[in-house]
Parts: structure tokens; sequence; C-alpha cells
């Protein structure tokens, strides 16, 4: 960029800002509820600085060059909140492009009657831009990514919680798809489980797992073996129709696992197998 | 050379692996424990590996053969106290250790080995009684 049209926009910054702002809050997309409009003001004006302090630079189109570091970092770091609260990216896309817009703007009425440089300097800015719009983009997608990846994780916790039904009874409620990732933590839980608390009997209660395939029946009789292995039974129980159907037609041999159609026989099952008894109490009149 | 002890304690043998098993210790874990069971008559042996927490496809191997040797000795086989770890790691290698019983500590193992003798005692006192009436 030229030192005239580079100082010209040093001047012309509170002009930018300006037109910037205007669009920005003329834009019909303008999210008010996810952003007020003087963090946006404020937002704007950090970026505007970093970049018309870097215009001056050698490597003007080369953002891999270390001066460009703070305004990616700027940029990077809008790209990110905006990710987390939740804009679309349309919305973070018109931020950098009406920018843009902005500076061309200025340009043109700054610099009249030269034409053919008019025309190099709206070059060097669209590709400056294009560039910056790229960086906004790949963060916002990776800041997505890390929101997708952090639910993903809570989901696989929170969805195999162990609940210690009795003293020694733990039951194991499986919702959703089985697969091998899941056995493996579904496996480590209750057998960590089944050591800390000391338990004989453990339900699996399937219920909730959509469709049972080989693959899922094999991840099965492997959580089985294991909780044998340490020294505890293992019922699967919430066995239904459609389910049993399958796995017959399958040809899964599950017949050395204990299996029950409902928690409640499987429960009855472990009383028992414990030698425990559940009794109603007889309502005795008062005298 | 390092030795596994094995201890008497009635009609039963106890096993306290307390190191990793190597394949010459599990080896001659195994002919010790056969030898002792002949020797003593023992009814039942406990194997306690809760200290162990590395096991290989050779170590799962032995295990079972202790198992079925004891077995053809007229002993049942009780091994307890198995990590979390250790059990995964046996199903994965495919070594579910068909035919070796399992308790979650020292006190169960013990409780089941008594049942499964008690039990097994009873078969022989029920055949003395159905032996004497047909006799009669």
């Amino acid at each position: 960029m030229s030192q005239k049209a580079n100082q010209l926009l040093k001047n012309k910054k509170k002009n930018i800002l300006e037109l910037w702002m205007k669009n920005q809050l003329a834009d019909e997309g303008l999210r008010e509820d996810l952003i007020s409009n003087d963090e946006l003001r404020s937002q704007s004006e950090e970026l505007i600085n970093a970049l018309v302090t870097n215009l001056s630079g050698e490597n003007f189109t080369n953002l891999d060059a270390d001066e460009w570091s703070p305004v990616i970092e700027i940029l990077g770091g809008i790209a990110i909140t905006r990710a987390r609260q939740g804009f679309s990216p349309r919305e973070t896309g018109n931020f950098v492009f009406s920018l843009k817009e902005a500076i061309l703007e200025v340009l043109q009425q700054e610099i009249t009657g030269d034409q053919s440089n008019l025309y190099t300097e709206s070059q060097k800015i669209n590709r400056l831009m294009d560039s910056l719009s790229v960086v906004t983009f790949e963060t916002f997608i990776k800041g997505r990514e890390e929101v997708i990846l952090r639910q993903t994780d809570e989901i696989t916790e929170i969805s195999t919680p162990v609940i210690r039904v009795w003293d020694g009874i733990l039951a194991l409620p499986i919702i959703g798809t089985l697969d091998s990732a899941r056995t493996q933590i579904v496996m480590e839980n209750l057998l960590q489980e089944i050591v800390e608390t000391g338990s004989s009997i453990a339900i699996l209660d399937i219920s909730g797992v959509p469709a049972v395939d080989s693959l899922v029946a094999q991840h099965l009789i492997k959580t089985v073996s294991a909780t044998r292995l340490m020294g505890a039974e293992c019922i699967i129980s919430g066995i239904r129709p459609e389910i049993a159907q399958t796995v017959v037609h399958l040809g899964i041999d599950l017949s050395n696992i204990i299996t029950k159609a409902s928690l409640a026989s499987a429960l009855a099952y472990s009383f028992r197998v414990m030698r425990l008894e559940v009794k109603k109490i007889s309502t005795v009149s008062k005298p | 050379m390092d030795k596994i002890p094995i201890l008497r304690m009635g009609a039963f043998l106890l096993v306290t692996i307390q190191v990793d098993l190597y394949d010459r210790l599990a080896l001659n874990l195994e002919a010790d424990l056969v030898q002792m069971v002949n020797k003593t008559s023992a009814k039942g042996v406990l194997i306690d590996i809760s200290a162990v927490s590395i096991v290989d496809s050779f170590m799962g191997r032995i295990i079972g053969n202790i198992a079925s040797m004891s077995k053809i000795l007229d002993a049942e086989t009780v091994v307890v106290g198995m990590q979390p770890a250790v059990a995964i790691t046996l199903i994965e290698l495919g070594l579910p250790l068909k035919g070796v019983h399992t308790a979650l500590d020292m006190e169960k193992g013990m409780k089941l080995l008594k049942s499964m003798i008690d039990e097994t005692e009873e078969d022989a006192d029920e055949d003395q009684t159905h032996d004497d009436f047909i006799a009669e």
C-alpha cells in the first residue's frame, strides 16, 4: 500500500469507524439481544486501531508475518466469543465484510480523479480483508467445534450413571446407542463402582437402547463377562419384545447370561439371590 | 529366586500374589500349587490377585490352567479381588476365564468356597442315604 493511501486511512480512522458502525447498525441481522451497541463499538474500535497500525508494514498481504498477529488475535477473540454467544456464521461474516465496505467507501471519497490508483488500492484492501474474513471463519468454526466437543463429553458423562438401588445391588440404565467407546465408559464406571461399593449384583437395564445388533450384543456380553471376572453377577434387564426377536433372529447366544424382562423382575431376582424378602406390613387397626 | 507362598488354612489353600507375575514365576506357581493340592488334599484354592495390575494372555491362561488342574484334583478355585482394569483387559484379550469362580474380596471368596464345599458334602450325604435306602 502506498504511503499516501496508508496515511489517508490513518487520518480517516474515525470516519471509517463511524461508517462501519453505521453499516453494522443498519444491518437487519443486527443481534441486539446478543451484544450491546456499546460493546460492539468497543470491539470494532479495537480492531480498527490494530488494523490501521499495521497497514504501514511491509508484509501487507502476508498474514503469517509476525506483525499481523495482534490483529489476528483480536479477530480470533471476537470470532470465538461470537461462536459461544450463538451468532450465526452469516452474522459473524458480515462483521468483517461491513468493515471492508466502509474502508472502500472512504478510499473512494478520498482518492478522486486517479482511477488507476483507486483501483490498485481497492484491490489490495479487498485481498487483505478477504484473508482476514477467512481467518475469522476458521476461528469461528473452531469455536463451534469446541462447543460441540464439550457437549459430547458432557452427554457421555451424564448418560452413564451407576445407581445404588440396594445395599449390594447396582443398577445401570443405558440410554441411547451402545457403541465401542460408550461400552468402554460404561464398563469402567460399573467395575469401579462395584469395587467401591462392594456390590455383588449389577443390573444392566437396556430399555433405553433403541436397537440391539450383533455388535451391541457383543459389547453387552463383554460387560457381563468383565463383571463376572470381578466376582459380581450381572443381570440384563429391560429387554423389549422386538429386541428379543432381533437377538434370536441374529442367532446371538445369551443363554449363559441372566436376562429379565423388566428392572422390577431383575430386582426381585437379586433379592432372591441375596436371600432378602420384601413384605407388605399387615395393617393392624388401632385399638 | 522369587517364590509365591502358598498358605494352608483348614481345607483351603491361600495364594496371595503381591508382585506382578512374570512368566517363570507363574509357571512355578502352577506347579507348586498342584503339588500342594495333591499333598494336602485341599478342597478349595483361593487366589488373591488384588495387587496384580498387569496381565497378559499368558497370565490368563495360567489362571485357567490352575482352575482346571485343581478341578481334576477335586478342589474348587476362586479368584478374588481382580481390579477393574485387569478384568477389562482379560475380556478384551478374549479370556473370560470360564470355569473359574470369582469373588469381590477375600471374605466373599471364603464364603463362596465354603458354600460350594457344603453343597458337595450334602450331595455326598444324600447319595449315602439314598444307598442306605436301597440297601434296606
